[in-house]
């Protein structure tokens, strides 16, 4: 359970980092450590005590007790190239803003205070 | 070709991806070759939709695999409904697209992403998996990030990000509420899910998860008080991408998702409050915004918060009455909002601006604009035989006759919600005025009408609005009623993808393993 | 990053990059065996790219493959994968396995699974560099005109 709370407390991180910085780039670390925080949160929630890591291989013949659920490791890929399609939006998008307005800090740039 | 209905529903899906990745190959052989594509997976998509339109409903399981093992795609009212507004709203778009875009240099990677975004929110509106959801949710937003950015200007560039900021954190709080679903239930189809989350009480953690859904997908279907995004980002995008974003995307993946989940899968007492809420709250703060604006698309932009109130005020009813308006509300906004966002399109490719002080009489030389403008605007404000009338006073009544379980205040809503209809018209009339009638500037004294294929599009869509109003009481049985049955019949969608005998047989066998 | 780095580095890069596409090949074909898969092999093979960028600058990179190729090449391989879940129409279903599963633990076992590991392994190889390449070229224009800073 405490697992759980630390995952949240790290969304409440990014998502303070997201909210009040004011420069591009810390918005979009804030962004990136709301995403780690959420595929942090799947992979807690397929964690079973005493798994083991969801391998067959050949020289097991019997079945060796519990595995750890597979499952939420393929939404985490997912999850993980979909932060990456994101990520790599918002670098480009920030590197137009700085090349139209010569500064990173949204106070300057018009429209995107709040 | 005499396809079964499981093995059409893929194609919605991957007829718009194949096209997607081959505009780039193509490119490179002919010009023309991006737009001849994308036309013809218009005409696919659209000739798919009339492939599905009488058949009953039906799931199509991916692979052979069975559920709950497998992803499977669901055909039900709803997603009837759905998928034939996306076909017919993008075909139009499409269209219109195709002269508009020729002042824009990077013009095969649009239209790629234009074909991502129709993927996307295909596969949203059939998926039958929670997760699907999401991936497909994600390839529709992300498409429409980059597409809201399309022309880099300034004003486009800062209204991507901030969409992009906020749509990423909405995506995010999206799966964190589904990591804590899959935690609770074991699964993440839906149909298993709602048989597990119906057997149990009422747990706390789904309420935490409905919560985190409604501000996710609430952020996605631009919901005061997380409406921040739309109106910097729909006004700075190409006019057929406000179109697609204001007609489709805040409803395919906003409202769509609500609607499934909250019906479908997770119980509905707590998130009606919540939902009609958030829906008077739109209504209001969307119209009052909207009325001092002098932005054209701003203003339609504004608009759009407030219908899609509307829209939320009827499902959180969850009468049926209610539902069916909401459903017929969205299919309708969908129809007018585009048709308005294409005329604004038409107007500022003519004239070269927004601003509704430096237009006017523009009734003469656009008179194609100026008519399918018209009709739209009437459409919106609620005017009879337009179909936003119908369904505004559907809703209206629904609201009304909620009084049994609402209370009095029941009637002080059905007040507000024709006060905030009289508003929109009131705003309606400015524009109507500015825009189109009064003198014509000197300015403008050389303006032409849009070309060929934007007005074919904008007439297509303003017959649609008639068709659909005058037309009503054809349409509401046939499209609403059967997406009305189905979103309100819990136990019929878990019957259609997992009947009861299957779950003993896996129970029996060993099934999937819990917690 | 028109030039690349020095000598040293060069030779080092020439050394380790066939290791390294080796080893995210056998990370894509062996997916359906061992962990890995066409994501973890394309994700590898794009940081070999992606060395080889930087250790030999933009201009010899762009001989071997450019922003235009890795573009063709990543379409190329979103086809194959929508070409192998279409072709599942032939046994009647979308995406349904068409090839014979072999014995389990084996390179040619797991029917389509095999082909669609490969096509993911292209696609993101070349998706991965070409965002690389596009935002490595991408040119900081001459500093913003007085006008446009605030």
């Amino acid at each position: 359970m405490i697992y759980y709370l630390l995952a949240a407390g790290l969304l409440a991180v990014g998502m303070y980092a997201v909210l009040v910085k004011r420069n591009l780039i810390k918005i979009v670390m804030g962004m990136l450590i709301i995403e780690y925080a959420v595929n942090l949160m799947l992979i807690l929630v397929a964690y079973r005590t005493g798994g083991q890591a969801p391998i067959v291989t050949e020289q097991m013949r019997v079945s060796p007790g519990p595995f750890v659920d597979p499952l939420p490791q393929a939404l985490i890929l997912t999850s993980i190239v979909i932060g990456l399609a994101l990520v790599a939006l918002m670098v480009t998008l920030c590197l137009r803003l700085y090349q139209r307005y010569g500064t990173l800090d949204t106070s300057h740039i018009r429209r995107l205070k709040g | 070709m005499d396809l079964t209905l499981a093995q059409l529903l893929p194609l919605f899906v991957a007829v718009p991806l194949l096209a997607a990745f081959l505009i780039p190959l193509v490119r490179r052989v002919h010009e023309q070759a991006a737009e001849g594509l994308s036309l013809v997976a218009g005409v696919a998509l659209l000739v798919l939709c009339v492939q599905v339109w009488g058949r009953p409903a039906g799931t199509c399981h991916m692979g052979g695999w069975q559920p709950p093992f497998g992803i499977n795609l669901i055909l039900d009212g709803l997603s009837k409904l759905m998928v034939i507004l996306i076909a017919v709203v993008s075909a139009c778009v499409i269209v219109y697209a195709l002269t508009y875009m020729k002042r824009y240099t990077a013009r095969g990677p649009f239209y790629s992403l234009l074909m991502l975004m129709i993927a996307g929110m295909n596969g949203v509106v059939l998926s039958g998996d929670l997760f699907n959801l999401y991936v497909f949710l994600e390839i529709a937003a992300i498409s429409s990030y980059a597409l809201v950015a399309f022309g880099t200007q300034e004003e486009e560039l800062e209204a991507a990000f901030k969409y992009l900021v906020l749509g990423g954190v909405a995506s995010s709080l999206i799966l964190f509420g589904i990591a804590l679903l899959y935690s609770l239930t074991g699964t993440l189809n839906l149909a298993h899910m709602a048989r597990i989350l119906a057997g149990g009480e009422p747990n706390r953690l789904v309420f935490f998860v409905a919560a985190l859904f409604l501000g996710g997908f609430g952020l996605k279907a631009a919901l005061v008080p997380f409406h921040a995004w739309l109106p910097d980002a729909h006004p700075s995008a190409p006019a057929p991408i406000s179109a697609m974003l204001s007609g489709l995307l805040i409803k395919a993946l906003g409202v769509y998702a609500l609607v499934r989940l909250f019906y479908n899968v997770l119980p509905l007492e707590g998130a009606s409050t919540a939902l009609i809420a958030l829906g008077i709250l739109s209504m209001v703060i969307g119209v009052f915004l909207a009325v001092g604006q002098w932005d054209f698309k701003r203003l339609l932009a504004y608009h759009s918060i407030s219908q899609m109130g509307y829209v939320l005020l009827g499902i959180g009813l969850g009468t049926p009455l209610g539902l069916a308006g909401g459903l017929f509300h969205l299919v309708n906004h969908g129809v007018f909002k585009s048709l308005l966002f294409l005329c604004s399109g038409s107007v500022e490719r003519s004239t070269g601006t927004r601003n509704l002080k430096e237009l006017g009489g523009l009734w003469k030389p656009m008179p194609v604009t100026s008519a399918t403008c018209s009709v739209a605007s009437l459409s919106i404000s609620g005017v009879p035989p337009f179909n936003g009338f119908w369904s505004k006073l559907i809703i209206i009544i629904a609201t009304a006759q909620a009084a049994t379980q609402l209370g009095p205040v029941a009637y002080v809503l059905a007040a507000v919600t024709v006060l905030v209809s009289f508003m929109t018209l009131v705003s309606f009339v400015k524009v109507q005025k500015y825009a189109l009638f009064g003198a014509l500037p000197e300015r403008l004294a050389r303006v032409r009408e849009a070309s060929t294929a934007m007005c074919l599009s904008l007439v297509l869509l303003a017959v649609l609005c008639i068709g659909l109003g005058v037309g009503s009481f054809w349409a509401l049985p046939k499209l609403v009623h059967p997406a009305r049955d189905a979103a309100r019949d819990r136990v019929g969608y878990m019957e259609r993808v997992l009947p009861a005998p299957e779950i003993e047989r896996m129970v029996l066998a060993g099934g999937p393993a819990d917690e | 990053m028109n030039a690349g780095m020095t000598l040293i580095v060069k030779t080092t890069a020439r050394l380790v990059l066939t290791f390294i596409m080796v080893f995210a090949a056998a990370l894509a074909l062996y997916g359906h065996v061992t962990p890995g898969g066409g994501f973890a092999g394309g994700a590898v093979a794009a940081c070999g790219l992606i060395l080889m960028l930087l250790a030999f600058g933009r201009l010899e990179t762009a001989k071997v493959v450019g922003k235009q190729g890795a573009s063709t090449w990543e379409c190329v391989g979103a086809l194959g994968f929508l070409v192998i879940a279409l072709v599942g129409y032939t046994a009647g279903m979308f995406f349904t396995n068409v090839l014979p599963e072999g014995e389990t633990f084996r390179l040619l076992s797991a029917g389509t699974v095999l082909w669609s590991n490969v096509a993911i392994f292209v696609k993101i190889t070349a998706g991965l560099f070409a965002v690389y390449a596009v935002l490595a070229a991408f040119r900081m224009a001459e500093e913003p005109t007085q006008e446009e800073r605030p």
